[in-house]
């Protein structure tokens, strides 16, 4: 099985040791044809706005939803904002794979970033913890859409049985936790 | 819930990688900068190929300016406090800029001390010629390190000089025993701690960037090639012919930078890139690489 990271720009690396912890092959996408041989794809942290101009400059975003439709796609921070559905803001053209609202880095600005505890309701033998970095916010969930996590009452990981997206970046640190689940998905 | 400590401040540096930082002078140029794909802007008054050119001393810029370019565009913004002026840094704190850059553009303010930047909630950028230089500032906070090159210049020798420099210097320390880790230390004025870390890891312990006369496409791809993981473009797009055109394909290349056929469509048609200077144009006490230690 080999996992795809979106490498467009952002912290694709990170992901990539993580798969690598879990004996999960993880390759770079940088160009549509290399889609076809993964069995999932990784969207990383990084900015909406360069990410979602990359990809129009080399012609990957029909790719990835055709992609979406037979296999799992994970985006962390950037890679949420990107699944979303709806957004307020016409900077970024998303990829409507997943049914939630977004505001950009409404947790605030730099100073405002933080790390702390949140529960998983999919492994709750201990706290994950979650390094927010300029985060989105989910505004509003679809009907489909089953929230795996949630911090101050905000969601901040949710899932619609295929896709999976987090508003943190579960990449920084050790804890491998959140992408198993994310292999889980591809496995089903 | 923990702010302002090394994961965050570090972590922001890791969503910039492969991509590129603008400089901006106004909130317009902001706009074209975000509009190009640029990951992050760096607002100042003037660019470093004016501040060479005008000469006099050069300081943060006007709180009101960096304020309206906060308001235009939505990727993180940066700003410049002058080499050791911790008061400008805490100025720029408040105004909640994303990433402070202590940086040789500006007039230093402290010819001995750099700012102790573990003390700040904002992460810190800094400059560096070398391996040492670049744990020095690690040393003191630095949450992400990027070459000085010659900044204003277009020229991209000096930013290669001293990428090169900190490889080879991470890789002569790598082949090192742990019992020479220590005059290797000395030798380079940098804590024994991180030079280990560094020996072990065969990597900074941060994201290493370049900056300091990139002005190409093709520069991108030389000094990433040669182990940068972002750029800071200053004066090569907004003194070029076509600011626009120059700021998207200078983005293109930070993903591309490994595909030669890419980058030879990227560089088609761009016009005139700045004109830039020779090193031997420039008298030695206006380099301002030598800015800090």
């Amino acid at each position: 099985m080999k996992i795809g990271v979106l490498a467009l720009q952002g912290d694709f690396a990170k992901h990539e040791s993580i798969l690598r912890e879990l004996n999960v092959e993880a390759m770079q996408i940088k160009y549509p044809e290399e889609l076809k041989i993964c069995s999932g794809l990784i969207i990383p942290g990084g900015e909406s706005t360069t990410i979602s101009m990359q990809m129009d400059y080399i012609g990957i975003r029909k790719k990835i939803i055709d992609f979406a439709k037979e296999h799992p796609v994970f985006g962390t921070c950037a890679g949420l904002v990107m699944l979303s559905t709806q957004l307020e803001d016409s900077r970024i053209q998303t990829l409507d794979l997943m049914d939630i609202t977004v505001s950009r880095n409404a947790w605030g600005r730099q100073v405002h970033s933080f790390v702390d505890d949140v529960s998983l309701s999919f492994s709750n033998s201990k706290p994950f913890g979650a390094v927010f970095i300029r985060a989105p916010k989910i505004d509003k969930v679809g009907n489909d859409i089953t929230v795996l996590s949630e911090y101050q009452s905000e969601p901040v990981i949710v899932t619609n049985g295929k896709h999976l997206a987090a508003s943190f970046h579960p990449e920084l640190g050790n804890d491998t936790r959140i992408h198993k689940y994310f292999l889980e998905l591809i496995n089903d | 819930m923990k702010k302002g400590i090394y994961e965050v401040k570090v972590g922001l540096a890791e969503m910039l990688k492969g991509g590129v930082i603008m400089d901006v002078t106004t909130p317009d140029q902001a706009k074209i900068a975000e509009d190009a794909g640029a990951v992050a802007v760096m607002a100042l008054e003037r660019i470093p190929a004016d501040i060479r050119r005008d000469g006099g001393i050069s300081r943060m810029s006007d709180p009101s300016m960096i304020k309206e370019i906060q308001d235009t565009v939505s990727i993180p913004v940066m700003a410049k406090c002058r080499i050791g002026h911790f008061a400008e840094a805490q100025i720029l704190e408040t105004l909640e800029v994303d990433f402070i850059d202590e940086s040789e553009v500006l007039t230093p303010a402290d010819e001995n001390n750099h700012i102790y930047k573990h003390n700040f909630k904002v992460p810190f950028v800094c400059g560096c010629r070398n391996l040492g230089e670049a744990l020095r500032r690690i040393g003191e906070g630095a949450s992400m390190i990027r070459t000085k090159g010659e900044p204003g210049t277009g020229n991209i020798v000096e930013a290669v000089r001293h990428m090169r420099s900190i490889v080879n210097g991470i890789n002569r320390i790598k082949t090192m025993n742990n019992d020479q880790l220590m005059a290797e230390a000395r030798d380079i004025s940098a804590p024994f701690s991180l030079v280990k870390e560094v020996a072990e890891t065969g990597k900074l312990p941060v994201p290493n960037f370049s900056a300091g006369g990139i002005a190409t496409p093709a520069d991108v791809s030389l000094v990433m090639q040669l182990g940068a993981e972002s750029v800071f473009v200053g004066s090569g797009i907004f003194k070029s012919e076509n600011p626009q055109k120059m700021a998207m394909s200078i983005v293109q290349a930070a993903t591309y930078y490994d595909n030669p056929e890419k980058l030879a469509e990227i560089s088609k048609g761009l016009g005139s890139a700045m004109k830039g200077l020779d090193m031997s144009e420039i008298p030695e006490d206006q380099m301002m690489q030598d800015r800090g230690w």
